[in-house]
């Protein structure tokens, strides 16, 4: 895929999302809308995946250690044709695969359970581990909020990665700066996040803007070091893409209305690029 | 079965019974949060350092860590403490491993107040309870080493989550011949007055328990419940409805444990005298494994006095 084919399948994953929430009357659109680029460049530029065949021993795996940003993962994962879109209507409904965060037993594509914070970066930990400890050329992937960061295992995680020198993973941060109860620095500040990560051993690529795919596909691209994690620390903007949605925290986590849906599904357009 | 032989601590059958199944299962990859030491993984380590990962004095991430490993198709065992593997990283045992029903192996030692010295921070009353409580989770506690070997090897068969509840004392090695099923009580003996219901170092106290009331025209059963979830449902009602006077005993709380499975197993299937002997909902306390087993009236002279509570 071409960057303008990406950027145009971000449109559809945002519509989607959208849609998706708005349907079900719950979910997070804020935190689902800032780390599209990042899943859609992961999942079409980076990784080794068949939705034909999702169990596939040898895929590269990803975790979305942020899984309340479920309703981005079931949009990209829908889009790639891993199950049937028809599936979005029941999110977060009763006997749906689609639960309000991934569950590994229901989705064919998902690759673990996350939504308790902090834990699925451990598990990408393993999983990349596990690669290695196999002989394997897998690849593994996760994407982290911010507010996350403040979960002490996310230290335990990088420094487990840094010890087993894994550069078979990537360590993405989907820095919006906002959560529930406020902008991180009002909750509980993160200091420096570059030297943060850098310290653990971590290879950091700082992106200023999270949600330039060319950037974020660039960033991706990067050679690794031998023996380091790779870190993407992505600054992107909360609610991207919808501008009532922008930078606003009271969309971290409520649903928009059906008038609400159309003029947002407005802002965002079909996803044609002139 | 009555015949005693030797003492040999849980925990050194659990560290040996660990190579034997590397060495025939090279999928079996070992976990431990700087406590290989104490939990005996040292010997796997040593055997096996390509398939042994130290997480440092980091249980949340040990065990989601080995929840990742199980997805590559490793069976992963996971050793600390009872207290901090079951207590401390309990939400990521839960989330992490149980939820998805994931191959990981949870075998945490010194389980129980019979840690000793280290006193009550580091006793786990309530590991059982926290692991029984977990949809899908099956919870195994070894009466003996020979049991622990044979949990090891059983446990590493079947796809999912299990708790290994290991004890830290040398205890009673039972023969070696004793069969082992998951889910499959022992019978070790039997009785038609009273059943003792016992669990993990407590099996070797009933059995003493037994044999001292048989002095005096008692007919006492003994069952081994090695396998607390899923408990065997049919040998628990055949033997209650036999006796009529039921006893359970483990070393851990009597909320949440092998008492409560046992009385939820009985519930509504007939009138029976029940007691339970384990730890009265208070915390441990440092000192002698055997002095604190008499505090806590779990010796067998405390046993037995509670069981006489029944005998009338």
């Amino acid at each position: 895929m071409n960057c303008l084919e990406l950027e145009k399948m971000a449109v559809t994953v945002r519509r989607d999302i959208l849609t998706m929430i708005c349907s079900a009357g719950s979910g997070h659109p804020g935190g689902s809308l800032s780390m599209v680029e990042l899943l859609v460049a992961t999942y079409c530029t980076q990784m080794h995946v068949d939705p034909k065949h999702p169990d596939a021993p040898e895929r590269d795996r990803f975790v979305l250690s942020k899984g309340h940003a479920a309703p981005c993962y079931y949009a990209v994962l829908g889009e790639l044709g891993f199950f049937d879109k028809a599936e979005f209507k029941n999110f977060r409904q009763l006997h749906s695969i689609l639960q309000g965060h991934p569950d590994v037993k229901k989705v064919p594509g998902i690759d673990a359970s996350t939504g308790s914070l902090g834990q699925g970066v451990s598990i990408a930990v393993g999983m990349a581990l596990g690669a290695k400890a196999a002989g394997k050329n897998m690849k593994v992937y996760t994407i982290l909020g911010d507010g996350e960061l403040q979960e002490g295992q996310v230290c335990e995680a990088c420094t487990a990665a840094a010890h087993y020198k894994l550069d078979n993973l990537t360590v993405m941060i989907d820095n919006n700066g906002l959560q529930i109860d406020g902008t991180n620095d009002e909750v509980m500040s993160l200091g420096n996040l570059h030297t943060r990560f850098e310290t653990f051993g971590l290879n950091v690529i700082e992106l200023p803007d999270g949600n330039d795919m060319q950037a974020v596909v660039y960033a991706l691209a990067l050679p690794t070091i031998p023996g380091k994690p790779k870190c993407i620390l992505a600054h992107t903007t909360k609610g991207k893409g919808v501008s009532f949605m922008e930078n606003q925290v009271s969309w971290h986590g409520r649903a928009p209305s059906a008038e609400e849906l159309k003029v947002a599904l407005k802002e965002l357009g079909d996803g044609k690029i002139e | 079965m009555e015949k005693l032989s030797e003492m040999k601590a849980i925990r050194a059958a659990y560290g040996e019974a660990l190579v034997a199944l590397g060495a025939e299962n090279k999928r079996v990859v070992v976990l431990d949060a700087d406590l290989s030491h104490a939990t005996m993984t040292l010997n796997f380590s040593r055997q096996y350092p390509k398939r042994f990962f130290n997480a440092g004095i980091a249980e949340a991430n040990m065990v989601c860590m080995a929840a990742g490993l199980s997805t590559m198709g490793f069976v992963p065992f996971c050793s600390s403490f009872a207290i901090f593997g079951a207590g401390r990283a309990y939400e990521q045992v839960r989330n992490s491993v149980a939820y998805p029903h994931f191959n990981v192996k949870l075998a945490m030692t010194h389980a129980g107040i019979t840690l000793g010295e280290d006193g009550g921070s580091h006793q786990a009353i309530e590991d059982m309870a926290l692991m029984r409580v977990i949809p899908g989770m099956t919870v195994v506690v070894p009466c003996d080493a020979n049991e622990t070997k044979k949990a090891v090897f059983a446990a590493a068969t079947i796809n999912g989550p299990v708790y290994l509840r290991l004890a830290r004392p040398a205890t009673r090695v039972f023969e070696q011949n004793m069969s082992f099923t998951l889910g499959k009580a022992n019978v070790m003996r039997s009785g038609t007055d009273i059943v003792l219901f016992a669990c993990g170092i407590m099996v070797a106290t009933a059995m003493e328990c037994a044999a001292a009331l048989s002095q005096h025209g008692i007919s006492v059963a003994v069952v081994n419940i090695h396998t607390v979830k899923p408990i065997d449902r049919v040998c628990v009602l055949k033997w209650a409805q036999r006796c009529k006077r039921v006893v359970t005993m483990e070393e851990h709380s009597v909320i949440g444990g092998l008492g409560d499975a046992v009385s939820d197993v009985l519930l509504g299937n007939g009138n029976f005298a029940f007691t339970k002997i384990g730890v009265q909902d208070r915390f441990g306390q440092s000192g002698k494994p055997e002095m604190l087993l008499a505090e806590y009236g779990l010796d067998t002279a405390g046993s037995l006095a509670r069981i006489k509570t029944l005998l009338g």
